[in-house]
């Protein structure tokens, strides 16, 4: 099953299972998409199948089923845990009932965890994670036992668009010039912010086209096809040696009709889908960008609420008051989380400038690869075409001297 | 132009403004910004240059039809798509411009890539006339695909031009309908016309039905093309521009298939439409009263043969009764073709009558394929101009996303390859040139299959001519042994009777006399049909031959076309892919 699979190439820290056993690598492939459960339960289950020679993992090989919604859960737990980090997206959940059990859906959902899996896989810090090893080695019961303690008590998507909107509106407050103090102001951050939200609109504009296009290529196929029948029954009507010819070219209509519904496919495997995926991937950027928001409120204001209180505490210090012990530990406390929340707020934005480099680094390295199939895609199309219609010349030649 | 719209203010504007973004986009250094334009010159004699490239395809072209025919009957031969644009071919070179692949050395042997393809124009007229307005609306009405000489040193090109809006003279005070008149302008070389010469006429549409009709009685059994409806309903609907315009088109259309016909290019009538200044001196058409009304005085002329003419002229006998003024006859042959129907006296000729019915059935079988041909021709058309234009937006959405990138990048990475992303959307925009190209190209190919509908309607004409000759030959016939009878029944009648009864003697005469000229006209009925038969199997059979060409020839033209732009495409894509080579992943598998 793994041979046709088409994973796209990921730039990563890490070598491939190919190379010599000392260096550490950890890959991961989700195959073999299966149906379980009846009507309405039904859902697909895949295998996960591990490979390292990491220390923290039981050993060299292991297989694991899961489904959709541990991944989920899995990805949950690292935005969670790794605030800062971009964590890779995942495919969208829910599919128009007709559709979410065709192989097509199926295949491209499967392609997409792979990758999503992979991509943790391969990050410095994300594939340290406690819960990544939980996701890639703990049997099926325990594993549902963690997904379902978990539920409910993470950010439900309501929430996430909210936030999203509260980022978006004071980007463009701060575009306007509007004072908002508990918001960061850097030019740098701005940029940056501007950008990503720049990003999304053109790639999936992108992708909006590159989906169109692998319908015009099926169409196109479709049109030939027609146009081939159609073709052969004049040449039946018609005597020789115009007949044979005509229907010479109805075959190699038929025959092209084919190619162009394989190029479809291709087109949507191998370039649609990275544009979608990169989407997505801007999206959870996006995700990101809020969750620093709030840390920098968060410091903000712990840090303005700690000055009040040490200024209450000198205040209380100098009146030889004795509630100054009970303030002294207030102070201290709240000193404590506002060191905290300033930590947490600076590990964001340190995480995030490394991010914002792997990510660009990412991006050109897998839209240079979905561009160069598309291109050879492309050319391959071209030339049987070429070369189906050039075949026929011959023949015509011969039919016409007659 | 690029940088003051944001990415929603594009998605508005409509599909026209992002050709022309796509046309004036500097695609760099392969000059290929002007490509659009279609080439305006044929060069006539640009053979040095061009020898190399034609000896290469000579193996290929194939110059005249061996079956010579006799002068006749006209068989396009100058008819090969790859003979007749050479031309074309020959502008690439003397033009100057570089081809899309840029190196033709490294092409062998010579490629359908490195043609421009011309708009396509197989009348070899156009190339000899140099200069011709060669918009593109005049070449797509260009018809059949045959030049209608087999030599090509005869030609007759005739084009509709200049439609003026006149006034009929009329005495009332009102003043008369106003009607539109077109110019009808006439190059040819032909001694039938005292060639060479050009000459132009102002001609209405009513005269066009004129000459049709006229000619439908003059050349019974040829397959004569239909001419361009009345369309009575559409000159209400439409917009007057439009109107003028599609008619002026499909009138051109019409005269130049008349001027391509063998036989009818000859013709008076054709030669008198096409000559005569002033008003048309054909006899025009009338409407039915009037021929009721005409019908109805020469009825007694027929039966008596008065007024001098002891008969009726006997070609007004074998002109069909309907298109004639013959109410009588019409009435008679209506009754006859009933009886024919219901199984009454049989033809006398059957066994013919069997291939012909035969071939009848065959041609409507034949215009049913050719009519779902041409609908699904219609749809590939359509599929490919659609995958033109995604392509097309798909470049550009790739040139905006570029571009924004190299602004606002904030990492170097993003500066490290920016041509990667650009090369993908230029070839696409320039892709989706090609496909815009090819259609242009596979309409013109493939409205050869509509041309054929206009023919098949011209053969089911002549076939028409064929079984209403029949039906007056049947009619006649049907005649004699009544009017047989009823001399015998008279002159048993008057033998009775001595000495004669002269009242009845003299209608036995009467009845003789009749008899006579129905024998009469029975015997050039029969001589007419067999006319209109003979016309119909030389007619059937050069349209056979016609057909056999010019759809051999649409074939090779499309197929050409397809590979032409195929090889073009592949070409542009191919460069890309190798110049994103390192992101190949077989390569990269360590």
């Amino acid at each position: 099953m793994e041979s046709t699979e088409q994973t796209r190439s990921i730039s990563g820290s890490m070598q491939s299972p190919r190379s010599p056993s000392s260096l550490p690598y950890l890959s991961v492939s989700v195959t073999d998409p299966v149906k379980l459960g009846n009507g309405v339960q039904a859902y697909i289950s895949y295998r996960v199948i591990t490979k390292t020679n990491l220390p923290e993992y039981q050993g060299p090989e292991k297989i694991v089923i899961r489904r959709y919604s541990d991944f989920v859960w899995l990805r949950d737990r690292l935005f969670e845990k790794y605030k800062g980090i971009f964590i890779p997206p995942l495919p969208e959940k829910s599919a128009v009932e007709k559709f979410r059990f065709s192989a097509e859906f199926i295949e491209m959902r499967r392609a997409a965890l792979d990758i999503f899996v992979n991509r943790i896989a391969l990050h410095p810090e994300l594939q340290q994670s406690e819960d990544l090893r939980t996701f890639l080695q703990a049997d099926e019961e325990t594993m549902d036992r963690f997904r379902f303690q978990e539920t409910g008590i993470f950010k439900k998507p309501a929430d996430l668009m909210q936030m999203f909107r509260d980022v978006q509106s004071k980007v463009s407050d701060a575009v306007l010039g509007k004072e908002k103090p508990v918001e960061e102001t850097t030019a740098a951050y701005e940029k940056l912010k501007h950008y990503i939200f720049e990003l999304e609109n053109h790639l999936a504009e992108a992708q909006k086209h590159a989906y169109r296009l692998v319908k015009r290529h099926r169409e196109l196929g479709q049109s030939l096809l027609d146009f081939g029948k159609a073709v052969k029954l004049f040449g039946a009507c018609e005597g020789e040696p115009t007949g044979k010819a005509f229907s010479d070219l109805g075959t190699k209509s038929e025959l092209l009709s084919i190619k162009l519904q394989k190029e479809a496919q291709q087109v949507l495997m191998n370039f649609e889908e990275p544009l979608k995926d990169y989407v997505r991937y801007v999206q959870s950027i996006k995700a990101t960008i809020a969750e620093r928001g709030t840390a920098f409120k968060q410091h903000c204001e712990l840090a303005e609420t700690t000055k009040l209180k040490e200024i209450n505490l000198d205040k209380l210090m100098l009146t030889r008051s004795d509630k100054v012990g009970e303030a002294e530990i207030e102070y201290r406390e709240i000193k404590a989380e506002s060191e905290e929340a300033t930590r947490r707020f600076e590990r964001i934005v340190t995480r995030m400038e490394e991010e914002i480099v792997r990510f660009q680094e990412q991006k050109t390295e897998e839209m240079g690869v979905a561009f160069h199939q598309f291109a050879k895609g492309q050319a391959r199309l071209a030339n049987s075409i070429a070369d189906a219609w050039r075949s026929l010349l011959p023949k015509l030649e011969a039919s016409s001297t007659v | 132009m690029m940088g003051s719209e944001n990415a929603d203010g594009f998605e508005e504007t409509n599909l026209n403004a992002q050709r022309d973004v796509m046309e004036n986009l500097d695609l760099g250094v392969d000059g290929d910004a002007g490509g659009d334009n279609p080439l305006k010159k044929s060069v006539v004699n640009g053979d040095t240059s061009n020898s190399g490239y034609r000896s290469a395809m000579s193996t290929l072209s194939n110059v005249r039809d061996p079956l010579s025919p006799p002068p006749t009957v006209m068989i396009p031969a100058d008819s090969d798509p790859l003979l007749a644009p050479p031309s074309s071919y020959e502008d690439f070179r003397s033009f100057g411009s570089k081809p899309i692949s840029s190196d033709n050395s490294y092409i062998e042997p010579p490629s359908y890539a490195d043609v421009i393809f011309s708009p396509f124009d197989e009348n070899s007229d156009s190339e000899i006339n140099g200069a011709e307005d060669s918009s593109l609306h005049s070449q797509f009405s260009d018809s059949l695909s045959r030049s209608p000489s087999s030599s090509s040193s005869d030609y007759i090109k005739i084009t509709v031009s200049n439609p003026q809006k006149e006034q009929e003279t009329s005495n009332s005070i009102v003043g008369g309908n106003t009607y539109i008149t077109y110019q009808i302008t006439t190059r040819t070389n032909l001694p039938e016309f005292d060639g060479p010469s050009d000459f132009s006429v102002r001609r209405r549409f009513r005269d066009v039905v004129t000459l049709a009709d006229r000619l439908a009685e003059s050349y019974r059994g040829f397959c004569i093309p239909p001419r361009p409806d009345k369309s009575v309903v559409e000159s209400q609907v439409m917009q007057k521009q439009e109107f003028v315009e599609q008619r002026r088109v499909a009138l051109e259309k019409y005269l130049r298939r008349l001027s391509a016909h063998p036989v009818i290019r000859n013709s008076d009538e054709l030669k008198v439409f096409l000559q005569k200044q002033g008003k048309l001196p054909l006899q025009m058409s009338t409407d039915v009263a009037s021929r009721m009304l005409d019908g109805a005085v020469k009825l007694p002329k027929q039966l008596f043969g008065e007024g001098g003419a002891s008969a009726v002229p006997v070609h007004e006998v074998v002109q069909p009764a309907k298109g004639g003024r013959d109410l009588l006859r019409l009435f008679k042959e209506l009754r006859q073709s009933v009886s024919n129907d219901w199984g009454g006296s049989k033809p006398p000729v059957v066994e013919e009558d069997r291939e012909f019915l035969e071939k009848k059935e065959k041609m409507h079988d034949l215009e049913q394929q050719i009519i779902n041909a041409s609908q699904q021709a219609e749809s590939l058309v359509k599929a490919q101009q659609d995958m033109g234009e995604t392509m097309g937006e798909l470049g550009l959405a790739f040139i905006k996303l570029t571009k924004f990138e190299n602004e606002e990048a904030t990492s170097n990475a993003q500066r490290i390859r920016p041509n990667d992303m650009k090369n993908l959307a230029t070839a696409a925009v320039k892709a989706s040139r090609f496909y815009r190209e090819l259609n242009s190209q596979t309409v013109k190919h493939l409205d050869t299959l509509h041309e054929y509908l206009g023919m098949m309607m011209a053969v089911q004409g002549a076939f028409a001519d064929r079984s209403s000759a029949l039906l007056t030959v049947q009619t006649l016939l049907s005649e004699l042994p009544s009017l047989q009878q009823r001399v015998e029944k008279l002159e048993a009648a008057s033998s009775k009777v001595f000495g004669g009864d002269k009242s009845r003697i003299r209608k036995i005469e009467e009845l003789k006399e009749t008899i006579k000229v129905t024998e009469d006209a029975k015997n050039v009925a029969i001589r007419e049909y067999e006319r209109i038969k003979e016309n119909n199997r030389s007619e059937v059979e050069r349209l056979e031959k016609e057909r056999r060409a010019d759809f051999m020839n649409m074939m090779k033209g499309f197929v050409v076309n397809q590979v032409g732009y195929a090889e073009k495409m592949g070409n542009v894509w191919a460069k890309v892919a190798e110049e994103s080579s390192q992101y190949d992943i077989e390569k990269q598998s360590s």
